[in-house]
C-alpha cells in the first residue's frame, strides 16, 4: 500500500466515523444520565429520511437538517416519554422505536416519491458540499505533511468538522459544568440528585433530547453529505456499532471518539478490499464487518479492562413518597 | 389485594393495547391516502378466505411461535434475548448441515435431526452472551445485538466461501436431498377431489411448533427448572436466598431460548427454501418479541399471537401486490404492538387499575 492510498482509506476511514461519532455521543449523554437507548438506529433512520426529503422538496439542505433532526427529535421525546415518565422499558422502547424508523420511513418515501421506498437524489445545495481549508491548494505539494492536510483534514462537508467539535465540547460539558456533573450524577444515583432537589425527570429529558439531536445530526449526515439521498435502511447497523464503541470506550468521551475512528476505518479497509492477505493468511471481508462486535464482545468478556455501565442505566427513577 | 382482576390484565390489557396499535395503523393507511377498512378488506381475503392464504398465514405463524416462545422463556428469567435473529440463522445452519451432510432414509427422521441440529447451533449462538451476563455481568441485550451482527458476518462467510455449489453466484447451499424434503400441508390435506393449500409453504413442522409450545408449558409451570427460572426471573435475591444458582438458570434458560429460536429454521429452510440461504430469518427473530409481548409469555397466548402476526405477513403481502401500500407496513405495526405492550403498558395499565379500584370501592 502506497502512502496517498494509506491516506485514501484514512480519509473515508474519517467520513464512515462520522456519523458513529454523533450517534456515540448521543447514547453517551443517554447512558451517563441513566437512560439505555438502543433505539440510536432509528433516530438516524429517520433524520436521514426526513433531511434527504425535505432538502430535496425545498432544495435547502439547512432546512433539511433542521427537518431531520425534528424527526429524530420526535423520536427521542417518545423514547423518553415511555422510559422517563411511564417507566416502561427502556430496551423495549428503543427496539420498538428502531422498528417504527425502519417502516416509517420507508412508507413516507414510498407515498411522497413511488421510488420504491427512496428519495430522488440530491444535487446542488439540496447537500452538503465538501470544504476547503485555508491554504489546502497551496500546501499540497509539501511531502507528506501537504497531502495530509489536503486529503485527510481539508475538504471535508462542514458536519464532519462539526462532529469532531462535539467530542471536546462534550467532555467539557460532562466533566466541567455543573449541568455535566449533575448528569453524570444522575446516571449513577438517581435518589441523592433528587434529594439535593434536582428534578431527575428533567435532567433525564433534557440528556434524551440532546440524543435526539446527536442522532438527528449522524443521520443528516448519512443522507446529506456521506450520500446523496435516502435509500431504505441506509444506516445499515450504525446505531448499534456507535453502541458498542460507547461500550468499548467505557462511556468516556475520548476514547470514544478513537473507538469510532478505529471502526470507521474498519468500514473503510472493509469496503475497499475484498479480502486482505496479512502473513500469508487471508482475512474474510465478513470478519472485518464484524470486527467492531467481536471487539466490544471481548471488552465485555473483561479479557481488556472491565466495562461497566453507569450504575443506574436502565433503571426508571420512582420518587419515594 | 390485587388492583384489578386477571382476567383484565390478561385479556384487556392486550387488546386496549392492539386496539390503539390498530388505531394508528389505520391512521397511517389514511395518511398514504388508501382507505384503511378497504385494507383489512384485502388482509382478510388474501389471508384467511381461502386454503392458500391460510397456508402462508400458518407457515409464517410457525415461525413467529417458534421465536416467540424464545423470547419468551428467556423473558421468564428476566433475561430480554433479542438475539433470536442471529440464533435463528445459526439454527439454520445446523439445520443445513444436518439435511446435507447425513444420509436421511425418510423425512421423517430428518425432521427429527434437523430439529435437533437447529437447536444445538441456535442454543450455542446463546451460550456465550449467557455466560457473559452470568459471569461477567455484560448486559444480555447488548451482547445479543453483537451476536445477531456476527452471526450475519458468519453465515455470510460459510455460505459464500464454504456451502455454495460450485458454479453457483448465489449465496445459498445446494438443495438438500429428496429425502429430507418436508410434506406441506398441501401433501397432507387434499384430496383428489378438493385441492387444499396449493403452492402455500405450510407444512409439517407447524405441529412441531406446537408441540414446543406444550413442552415449554410444561417446563415453565411443570418442572423444577421451571420453577427455578420463574422464581429468578420474579426476585433474583429471592431466588438466590433458595439456594437457586443464578449463574445456572441464566445460563440454562438462554440455552433453551437459543434453541427455540434455532428450530425455526426447520420451517423455513427445511420446509419452505429446502435448502439454505442467506436471508431466510427475515427478521422473524425480532417478531418474536412483539409475540411474547402480546402473549403475555404463555405457549397459549403466543400461538394466538404468531396467528395474528401470520396474518398480518401475509395480509401485509396481498396489500403491497393491490395496493401502493408497501409491506413495511408491517414493519410499523410490528414496533407499535411492542411500543404499546412492551415499552408504554403503565400508559394502559395505570389508568385501568384506577378504574377498577374505583369501580371496587362503589361496589362495596
Amino acid at each position: 500500500m502506497d502512502f496517498l492510498t494509506l491516506i485514501q482509506v484514512l480519509d473515508s476511514g474519517v467520513r464512515l466515523a462520522t456519523p458513529l461519532i454523533f450517534a456515540c455521543f448521543a447514547g453517551l449523554y443517554s447512558e451517563r444520565a441513566g437512560v439505555v437507548d438502543i433505539g440510536l438506529e432509528g433516530k438516524m433512520l429517520m433524520a436521514a429520511f426526513l433531511s434527504a426529503a425535505v432538502a430535496f422538496m425545498t432544495g435547502s439542505v439547512l432546512i433539511g437538517l433542521l427537518a431531520g433532526v425534528a424527526g429524530s427529535l420526535m423520536l427521542a421525546l417518545l423514547h423518553g416519554v415511555a422510559s422517563i415518565t411511564f417507566r416502561g422499558n427502556q430496551l423495549i422502547a428503543g427496539v420498538a422505536i428502531n422498528f417504527l424508523a425502519a417502516g416509517i420511513t420507508v412508507l413516507m418515501a414510498q407515498a411522497w416519491f413511488q421510488q420504491g421506498g427512496r428519495t430522488p437524489a440530491l444535487v446542488g445545495d439540496a447537500r452538503f458540499e465538501p470544504i476547503t481549508l485555508p491554504l489546502a491548494e497551496t500546501l499540497q505539494d509539501i511531502p507528506f505533511l501537504g497531502p495530509i492536510y489536503h486529503e485527510l483534514i481539508s475538504g471535508h462537508s462542514l458536519l464532519v468538522y462539526i462532529a469532531f467539535a462535539i467530542v471536546p465540547l462534550s467532555w467539557w460539558v460532562l466533566f466541567r459544568t455543573r449541568f455535566g456533573l449533575r448528569l453524570r450524577a444522575v446516571g449513577e444515583n438517581p435518589a441523592a440528585v433528587d434529594t439535593a432537589g434536582i428534578s431527575v425527570i428533567r435532567l433525564r429529558y433534557s440528556a434524551v433530547l440532546i440524543c435526539g439531536i446527536l442522532c438527528g445530526l449522524g443521520g443528516v449526515y448519512m443522507a446529506t453529505a456521506l450520500q446523496a439521498g435516502f435509500v431504505k435502511d441506509m444506516t445499515a447497523g450504525r446505531g448499534f456499532i456507535a453502541l458498542a464503541a460507547l461500550i468499548f470506550a467505557k462511556w468516556r468521551p475520548w476514547q470514544a471518539m478513537a473507538t469510532c475512528l478505529l471502526f470507521g476505518l474498519l468500514q473503510s479497509v472493509a469496503l475497499r478490499y475484498q479480502s486482505i492477505e496479512l502473513g500469508g493468511i487471508t482475512i474474510p471481508v465478513q470478519l472485518m464487518e464484524a470486527l467492531p462486535y467481536i471487539l466490544t464482545i471481548i471488552i465485555l468478556a473483561g479479557l481488556i479492562g472491565r466495562a461497566v455501565p453507569p450504575l443506574a442505566s436502565g433503571e426508571p427513577y420512582t420518587k419515594e413518597n | 389485594m390485587e388492583k384489578m382482576p386477571r382476567w383484565a390484565d390478561i385479556i384487556l390489557i392486550p387488546l386496549i393495547s392492539l386496539l390503539l396499535a390498530a388505531f394508528l395503523s389505520a391512521l397511517v393507511i389514511l395518511a398514504i391516502g388508501e382507505s384503511p377498512l378497504n385494507a383489512l378488506d384485502l388482509m382478510i381475503k388474501g389471508a384467511l378466505m381461502r386454503s392458500a392464504g391460510w397456508g402462508y398465514t400458518l407457515y409464517y405463524a410457525t415461525n413467529f411461535i417458534f421465536t416467540g416462545l424464545a423470547v419468551a422463556v428467556a423473558f421468564h428469567a428476566r433475561l430480554f434475548n433479542i438475539g433470536g435473529e442471529g440464533q435463528a440463522m445459526l439454527g439454520g445452519l445446523g439445520v443445513a448441515l444436518v439435511c446435507l451432510y447425513i444420509p436421511w432414509p425418510h423425512w421423517s427422521l430428518a425432521l427429527v435431526g434437523a430439529s435437533v441440529g437447529g437447536a444445538v447451533f441456535g442454543a450455542l449462538w446463546a451460550f456465550l452472551p449467557g455466560w457473559l451476563q452470568a459471569r461477567r455481568g455484560s448486559h444480555i441485550v447488548i451482547t445479543t445485538i453483537m451476536f445477531n451482527f456476527m452471526a450475519a458476518a458468519l453465515l455470510n462467510y460459510v455460505l459464500v466461501n464454504l456451502l455454495r455449489p460450485k458454479g453457483s453466484m448465489d449465496p445459498a447451499t445446494a438443495k438438500f436431498p429428496e429425502a429430507t424434503h418436508l410434506p406441506t400441508f398441501h401433501d397432507m390435506f387434499s384430496t383428489t377431489e378438493t385441492v387444499l393449500f396449493r403452492g402455500s409453504p405450510a407444512n409439517v413442522t407447524f405441529f412441531v411448533a406446537l408441540l414446543a409450545c406444550v413442552a415449554v408449558w410444561l417446563l415453565i409451570w411443570r418442572t423444577r427448572l421451571g420453577y427455578e427460572i420463574r422464581s429468578f426471573g420474579q426476585s433474583e435475591t429471592a431466588a438466590r436466598y433458595a439456594g437457586i444458582a443464578p449463574g445456572r438458570i441464566i445460563v440454562v434458560a438462554m440455552l433453551i431460548s437459543g434453541a427455540l429460536a434455532g428450530m425455526m429454521s426447520v420451517n423455513t429452510s427445511m420446509g419452505e427454501a429446502e435448502r439454505l440461504v442467506l436471508n431466510s430469518v427475515e427478521g422473524a427473530g425480532f417478531i418474536g418479541i412483539a409475540v411474547a409481548l402480546m402473549g403475555r409469555n404463555h405457549p397459549f397466548g403466543i400461538v394466538l399471537a404468531a396467528l395474528l402476526f401470520g396474518f398480518l405477513y401475509q395480509g401485509g403481502a396481498e396489500l403491497a401486490f393491490w395496493t401502493s401500500i408497501p409491506r413495511e407496513l408491517i414493519i410499523v405495526i410490528q414496533a407499535l404492538v411492542i411500543l404499546f405492550t412492551g415499552a408504554l403498558d403503565n400508559m394502559v395499565r395505570i389508568p385501568l387499575e384506577r378504574l377498577f379500584v374505583a369501580l371496587r370501592r362503589e361496589g362495596s
